[in-house]
């Protein structure tokens, strides 16, 4: 409980004991109502007592309180439970159903693309094969349904993992695939929202904090890249990094990420962390007015200290939920890429190069066009309420 | 005001260069060029087209042709077909323009509308139902809704005909391309609203004894739509530039089908014609709709 609670408790309950003896002697010669602004001391008669003037009607009658006893002073503890920041937003968030469902779907999500693949026995990249032989039947297989060959081992009495998605065009398992797309998408998301926050987050809180020439040139420079036709220079971009990285990670561990990927990662690191940039500045611009912030620099701490002490914890709550909002953009963006052939490498699946592959056969198998739209949608959706849910527990201008 | 002005288009030709130079230099680092094919082709006439075209001389050296070329107006010739770049633009930018601008209008009217009937019965069915399905179609990608739309509409209930030259059919793509911007301008329109909403101004009408209908026309409409003002024109520039996958699901030939193509056979003069154009389009557009809220608004100083 801060201090302006305990002094609204005193309000309420009356003075405390300590305070009470003292007050005859606070409030003689003194109008209790007007204070002693209005009346000279020396105009008072001697024989007025404070307590049985009767000449105001709102006067205060001191008798009728009573103390508070230890019982009452209880009740209001338990009437505001002490709360921090967190635990307010937290318990905001718990209450909007949409967005802890959401919350609870990511969860799920997160677990499957983790867990999922230790528990199907196919992989991503391999067709299917009953007994060691592959499997050449298994085409394009509608959801929960077995090829010849795999149907005469279940005769045989041998078990067989469902098909749950279905198989692709080459004899895939489609579920795994899915899934993987779904890893890659998610990954993509969140690395890309995390290079957007650490290079917006510096730039800004520099530009905001500066301010005067400084802020002038920086954010001239995001102006610029602000009105940059995005989609193109992403086009762009990731057709030329993807033809100059492959040369030049063949060998090294960053092979194993994949080109595609790292060329998302180098287009979301140089394009979209602009409006990030403005919010952080805009934020710091309205934080830095604070007197705080005048004391600290006042008592000598170092421009560095007052941006990571005083600044970033101000606006914390505002840039953390942006980012959550960035997540689906950057899952947007590369799902846009992959559907157009420009996103990640075959084999390795993503959500908008399945859609896209599935779009050829949508009239014949429309269910690998379904599944992974089913599934951007959902991990978009949950992604946005989320943030959405964030916001409205943790946005100070949204707190009445 | 004027030096406003003269400062943004300073700005604006700045980063009109910049896109130029950007775009020059990264189509010469994707390996390959125009003329190089899986068959090879005979060297001496490679060298000749090369020659013809000063694509054998140094990149730098290039640009700066290119440079020379553009200040006199000319975007040059496709090095595939050989037909005239601005042509290429001119014919495809109508058919983009055309969809993108029905789009634009259609998710602007709609969506202010559905953006006033939730704020003003925030928290009410009416609310819930709109916010519900922006929220939806702000998270489903559009060449996913523009594939489903394609399959239910055009081939299995066979309402509208697939796209054909001869025989356009712009409602689909029309559609495809406008819920996204609509459900955002909802948004948008609603948040902004309620902010308008809780002014003491509006308190004010309202204990002046002003009728509702009047309060909302006079009062809250003029303030609460004027976010919308900023957003639309780089709307409008980004729905014209990102009907891209729109346009390849619906087999369009617009000019977002024209950029990809090029892309992929190195037609030079055509990515940096596009390019540019489109550029110019979206900074001009952003500049007019920040011009007009500071028309609308009159609050705002330039400075």
């Amino acid at each position: 409980m801060n201090s302006e609670d305990k002094r609204l408790e005193q309000d309420l309950t009356g003075p405390e004991t300590d305070l009470d003896q003292e007050l005859d002697v606070d409030l003689m010669g003194v109008d209790p109502v007007y204070g002693d602004q209005d009346l000279e001391v020396d105009e008072l008669p001697d024989h007025v007592k404070v307590f049985n003037r009767s000449k105001f009607s709102a006067q205060v009658d001191l008798s009728k309180f009573t103390l508070a006893s230890a019982e009452d002073k209880e009740q209001h503890i338990q009437m505001r439970p002490p709360s921090t920041f967190l635990k307010d937003g937290m318990a905001k968030f718990r209450k909007n159903k949409l967005a802890m469902a959401s919350a609870i779907i990511l969860i799920f999500i997160i677990v499957m693309i983790i867990i999922a693949p230790l528990l199907v026995p196919y992989s991503y990249s391999d067709i299917v094969t009953v007994n060691g032989r592959r499997d050449k039947t298994a085409k394009n297989l509608p959801p929960f349904h077995y090829s010849e060959l795999e149907q005469q081992a279940i005769e045989e009495g041998e078990k067989i993992f469902p098909h749950i998605f279905g198989t692709d065009e080459l004899g895939r398992d489609y579920f795994i695939r899915v899934i993987y797309g779904t890893r890659v998408s998610i990954v993509v998301g969140s690395f890309a929202s995390l290079i957007v926050l650490v290079i917006g987050l510096l730039y800004g809180s520099i530009s905001g904090y500066f301010g005067g020439k400084v802020d002038l040139v920086m954010m001239r420079l995001v102006d610029i890249i602000y009105s940059l036709p995005d989609l193109l220079l992403v086009i762009l971009l990731s057709v030329v990094l993807d033809q100059v990285l492959t040369k030049a990670i063949t060998g090294t561990i960053l092979k194993s990420v994949g080109t595609n990927m790292i060329s998302l990662f180098i287009v979301f690191a140089l394009l979209y962390w602009v409006s990030m940039a403005r919010l952080v500045r805009g934020q710091i611009l309205s934080v830095k007015q604070n007197e705080y912030v005048l004391a600290a620099r006042s008592m000598g701490a170092s421009s560095g200290r007052i941006i990571r002490k005083h600044i970033l914890p101000n606006c914390m709550s505002v840039i953390i939920i942006s980012t959550a909002l960035q997540v689906p953009s950057a899952i947007f963006t590369e799902s846009y890429l992959s559907f157009l052939g420009l996103g990640v490498q075959a084999p390795m699946p993503s959500l908008g190069s399945l859609a896209n592959k599935g779009r050829e056969a949508i009239q014949s198998y429309p269910h690998k066009l379904i599944f992974p739209s089913i599934m951007i949608c959902l991990i978009v959706l949950s992604f946005n309420l989320f943030g959405d849910g964030l916001r409205d527990a943790f946005d100070p201008k949204l707190r009445k | 005001m004027w030096r406003y002005i003269f400062k943004r288009v300073l700005l604006a030709v700045v980063t009109i260069f910049i896109v130029i130079a950007v775009t020059f230099f990264l189509m010469n680092a994707i390996p390959g060029g125009p003329f190089t094919k899986e068959k090879a082709p005979d060297p001496r006439v490679q060298a000749e087209l090369e020659e013809r075209f000063h694509l054998n001389e140094p990149v730098g050296k290039q640009f700066l042709y290119y440079l020379e070329n553009l200040s006199k107006g000319d975007f040059g010739i496709s090095l595939k077909s050989g037909r005239d770049v601005s042509t290429i633009i001119k014919t495809s930018f109508g058919v983009s323009a055309k969809i993108g601008a029905f789009a634009a209008i259609t998710a602007l009217i709609i969506g202010l509308i559905l953006g006033m009937v939730a704020a003003l019965n925030r928290n009410r069915w009416p609310d819930r139902i709109i916010i519900f399905f922006t929220t939806f179609f702000v998270s489903v990608p559009s060449f996913v809704l523009a594939t489903f739309m394609l399959l239910v509409f055009c081939l299995r209930l066979q309402w509208f005909p697939v796209w054909s030259v001869t025989n356009p059919s712009y409602f689909l793509p029309i559609v495809s391309l406008s819920l996204y911007p609509m459900a955002y301008i909802t948004r948008l329109t609603k948040s902004s609203m309620l902010d308008v909403l809780g002014q003491d101004y509006i308190r004010t009408a309202k204990a002046k004894g002003v009728s509702r209908v009047r309060t909302i026309a006079k009062h809250a409409l003029k303030n609460g739509v004027l976010p919308i003002v900023t957003y639309f024109g780089p709307m409008f520039a980004g729905i014209i530039t990102g009907s891209l996958v729109v346009e390849n699901v619906f087999t369009i030939g617009g000019l977002g089908q024209e950029f990809v193509t090029s892309i992929n056979n190195r037609d030079y003069p055509i990515i940096m014609g596009i390019t540019i154009f489109l550029a110019i389009l979206l900074i001009l557009l952003t500049l007019v709709s920040d011009l007009l809220y500071k028309v609308f608004d009159p609050r705002i100083t330039f400075d």
